[in-house]
């Protein structure tokens, strides 16, 4: 395999995951925002669904990131207790 | 180095950083396995910061989840030992 190659298939692997992710957190974020915002859907969004629909992306990746945190230091502990 | 040195060195490196993307992959699906479970048990009505009780529910989550997850694999594998062991 000649050495572009290589690097061209490290990028297109990193891209791919990254597109995967991208995919993952909006379509979980789709769906945990229409729960929490729509309660009863009418015939358009309303000013008060959209402010909350905007509120809760901005929590959902706050609380993604938090998590990810909490993770990476029990990954941590588990395996200083090792 | 020969060209075959070369290759089986690339091939190395490539299986090498595709092993690290594959775990780094997991770790990310696992963080959305937990946020989705916690998120859930945590979060009320969206506002306009996380509070530290929410953020303290969060992190506590992850853990328990984990410790759960951790007590159950035990206690199952008990289970299924002394069923093997002629129990039933």
């Amino acid at each position: 395999m000649a050495h572009v190659d290589k690097s061209e298939i490290m990028d297109q692997v990193k891209q791919q995951i990254a597109v995967a992710n991208a995919q993952e957190l909006l379509s979980q974020m789709s769906t945990k925002c229409f729960a929490k915002c729509i309660n009863k859907p009418g015939t358009s969004l309303d000013g008060s669904e959209q402010k909350c629909i905007s509120l809760c992306m901005d929590r959902f990746m706050d609380s993604w990131n938090l998590i990810a945190r909490a993770y990476g230091q029990r990954l941590q502990r588990e395996q200083s207790k090792n | 180095m020969s060209d075959y040195e070369n290759q089986s060195a690339s091939d190395k490196e490539l299986q090498e950083f595709m092993m690290i993307e594959k775990q780094k992959a997991q770790v990310n699906e696992q963080i959305h396995e937990f946020h989705g479970i916690c998120w859930e048990k945590c979060i009320g009505k969206p506002s306009t910061k996380l509070d530290h009780a929410t953020e303290t529910c969060l992190s506590n989550c992850v853990d328990r989840f984990i410790d759960t997850s951790l007590l159950i694999t035990q206690r199952f594998a008990q289970i299924l030992q002394r069923q093997s062991s002629g129990g039933m």
